[in-house]
């Protein structure tokens, strides 16, 4: 540990890419009208699908839960809409597959009222009755890794958590969700994190905001109560600021080892979003139905932050946002940086969806790819201290099985390397082929 | 003068000590070494492809001269050369039926219907990972060759249309490009199958239709039109099963209104190259 890098509150390595935030840091979040047709993949967040619990023709409420989690590693799901199941079956994902999904046609003439229980009592929940709770509300990590919440805050036994941090770095370039949700709803956010906090019993919440939102900061400082044990630390402007070990390192000096996890170190990390949204179910009895995203990028006419109900088609929320200019080319889900383009505007939005920027011709033209002069700036670049450059030459060899010995899996895809890289070569890319490669590839018989 | 022949004489008499220790070990620790597992190995093709299960030629040969295996296994050897090695062995041939890897799908850039354009690395994998590439069906070729690339016999090459189109007189049916396809889409097949369905999407009706032109409808005509039992319809796709039904005849393929049941003499997608079948 540098004492340095701690006063300034960073990690080693990263990048700076510009921000571009000043589209839409200014403008409130707007709610998006409903529309007729919504989509809900069953495997909207990492882990076992969920299982649906409804049928074709049936009646559902806002609210109303549509599917049950499929394992522990699996959360519900709720009808983003009061309307009527179409169909059980399968529908195109942002990956470009077809999956499992309920599709939902709204009811035009509902009130779309919540069908949302009353507020919990919170406190005089047991531990295992509350992380029941947060699974039953399909509440997963909203930073977009959609990583159920209830199993982050399942700390076994002997393990003690110090002090939960609350991630509203928003590192990404053009996203300002989290930024806006935290100008908001500060009140919504600290009775989240107080919640969060007394229930691992923790000493303490760190919220760790990016410097380059002192609104934030300001606001969120305002409305700590005197006495609560909440602090909100600046952190130095840097990509990824906001990847879960690069925060920790930054805010505590300590370094969450390969392998393992936060909790390892005493800290729990939780997004902003998610922490507002389990403010929200256990105060205000409101499941995890709708997000806030970020429409932004030069190919869209009107830039916004809105809230969205889960499941609603791209295209319908491109629309709202007075739809593409004509020189579009790509769409992206998700920051720039980690994002994925998306192939088709039906895919829906999904619980972990931050964001859909749209770039044009000038930002997506591939630059021309020259070989790796071996200059070395992927590696000052990577926050995992990894290779990238040998990462990338194995994988265009092919020779993916020698790729786990320079810990390919170790790599969270926060593409430092592709962004620093000067001979434009697709590192990210390489990397996620030997990736899904390695996990997906059919073995010969025999 | 004496000095001098000291050194020379110490060296000669370690090279007959140790050439006596050799003499005596050759006598009685020899170990035999069947001849005919060198001849085997000359006779067989050297390529250590792995198509026979085995993990090179010389291996191979070893269990073929231990009768473990039949000479047959090897699918790269022409049938003369399987001949000669089953008579100098004195065993049977064991002759396999000729497979050769089949593309379950005939969507190529003409009748794939494109929903984006893909730019980035030229790869069916790298591709796959990115939104499945830029065609409309999630379940067929990429068009962009890991299978080419993967093929050691030089039997793989993508055609005009974006398909890879495999030689069978070089395809020796080891398993090699179906491992590298990351949509699963190469089968073993025997060369002597002829009908073959070509589509390999769940979907049915004008949903299957909307995304390739030779796509199968599951419209079932095919299964209408076969020897009763050979086709039958699994997961909107017919199977086609050769052990239960009748002979194989062509009229299972004449009123396929998509194209996407063949009957194969020879390569895929030849008929399709000359009549451009299927092309709206």
């Amino acid at each position: 540990m540098k004492p340095l890098s701690l006063l300034r509150h960073s990690f080693e390595h990263g990048v700076h890419p510009a921000h571009h935030k000043a589209q839409t840091e200014d403008l409130p979040i707007q709610r998006v009208p409903f529309v007729k047709d919504y989509v809900m993949p069953l495997g909207q967040h990492i882990g076992v699908p969920s299982r649906a619990v409804v049928v074709a023709g049936e009646r559902v409420r806002r609210g109303q839960i549509i599917a049950e989690p499929g394992g522990f590693v699996s959360t519900a799901l709720h009808s983003p809409v009061t309307g009527t199941i179409r169909e059980v079956g399968n529908f195109r994902g942002a990956d470009g597959r077809f999956a499992p999904a309920i599709a939902i046609e709204a009811d035009p003439f509902a009130t779309q009222q919540v069908d949302a229980g009353a507020a919990q009592d919170w406190e005089s929940l047991s531990l295992e009755k509350f992380i029941e709770a947060v699974q039953m509300a399909g509440i997963v990590g909203l930073g977009g890794a959609a990583f159920p919440s209830h199993v982050k805050l399942s700390v076994p036994d002997g393990v003690r958590i110090r002090h939960l941090l609350v991630n509203g770095a928003e590192c990404e370039p053009y996203l300002t969700n989290d930024h806006r949700l935290m100008v908001e709803r500060p009140d919504a956010l600290l009775d989240g994190a107080e919640i969060v906090r007394q229930k691992l019993g923790a000493e303490e919440t760190i919220i760790g905001v990016e410097s380059n939102k002192p609104d934030a900061i300001e606001i969120i400082r305002r409305h700590i109560q005197p006495g609560q044990p909440v602090r909100v630390v600046p952190l130095k402007v840097k990509y990824p600021q906001g990847a879960e070990k690069m925060m920790i390192k930054s805010v505590f000096g300590k370094e969450v080892p390969a392998g393992q996890l936060p909790r390892d170190v005493e800290v729990n990390v939780n997004n902003v979003g998610t922490i507002v949204a389990i403010a929200d179910y256990f105060l205000r009895g409101l499941p995890l139905i709708e997000r806030v995203l970020t429409v932004a990028g030069p190919g869209v006419t009107y830039p916004a932050n809105l809230v969205v109900p889960l499941g609603t088609p791209v295209r319908e929320v491109v629309r709202f946002c007075g739809g593409l200019k004509g020189e579009s080319r790509e769409i992206i889900m998700g920051g720039p940086m980690m994002g994925r383009p998306i192939a088709s505007l039906d895919v829906p939005v999904l619980k972990g969806c931050s964001g859909v920027l749209v770039f044009t011709e000038a930002e997506t033209a591939r630059r021309k790819e020259y070989p790796c002069i071996s200059c070395g700036r992927c590696l000052e670049a990577c926050p995992y201290f990894l290779n990238p450059s040998r990462l990338a030459r194995l994988s265009r060899a092919r020779m993916y099985d020698a790729m786990k010995a320079y810990h390919v899996f170790d790599c969270v895809e926060c593409g430092c390397c592709t962004f620093a890289c000067p001979s434009s070569i697709p590192i990210v890319q390489l990397i996620r082929t030997a990736k899904d490669d390695l996990t997906h590839r059919k073995e010969p018989e025999e | 003068m004496n000095s001098l022949l000291i050194a020379p004489a110490i060296m000669a008499g370690i090279g007959l000590l140790f050439g006596a220790i050799l003499a005596i070990a050759q006598r009685f620790l020899k170990v035999d070494e069947d001849p005919r597992i060198e001849a085997t190995n000359a006779m067989l093709p050297g390529t250590n492809c792995g198509a026979c299960g085995q993990p090179g030629c010389l291996p191979f040969a070893e269990k073929l001269v231990a009768g473990k295996v039949e000479p047959g296994q090897c699918t790269v050897s022409s049938d003369d050369d399987i001949e000669r090695i089953a008579e100098f062995l004195n065993v049977d041939a064991g002759r396999k039926e000729k497979l050769v890897a089949r593309l379950r799908c005939g969507g190529g850039a003409r009748q794939a219907h494109q929903i984006a354009e893909y730019q980035g690395f030229e790869g069916c994998r790298a591709a796959a990972v990115v939104s499945g590439g830029g065609k409309g069906c999630a379940w067929g070729c990429l068009g962009l060759a890991d299978c080419e690339a993967a093929c050691t016999f030089d039997a793989i090459h993508m055609n005009a249309n974006g398909l890879p189109q495999v030689d069978t007189e070089k395809c020796t049916a080891c398993p090699d490009c179906s491992a590298a396809c990351p949509r699963d889409l190469f089968e073993l097949v025997p060369l002597k199958q002829n009908l073959y369905v070509q589509c390999n999407i769940p979907l049915a009706g004008a949903a299957a239709r909307q995304l390739c032109s030779v796509a199968c409808d599951a419209c079932g005509k095919c299964v209408a039109d076969a020897a009763p039992g050979l086709i039958h319809m699994e997961n909107n796709l017919p199977v086609i099963d050769y052990s239960a039904g009748g002979p194989a005849r062509p009229d299972a393929v004449f009123r396929c209104a998509t194209h996407s049941i063949v009957w194969l003499e020879g390569e895929q997608f030849q008929e399709q190259e000359s009549r451009r079948a299927g092309v709206r």
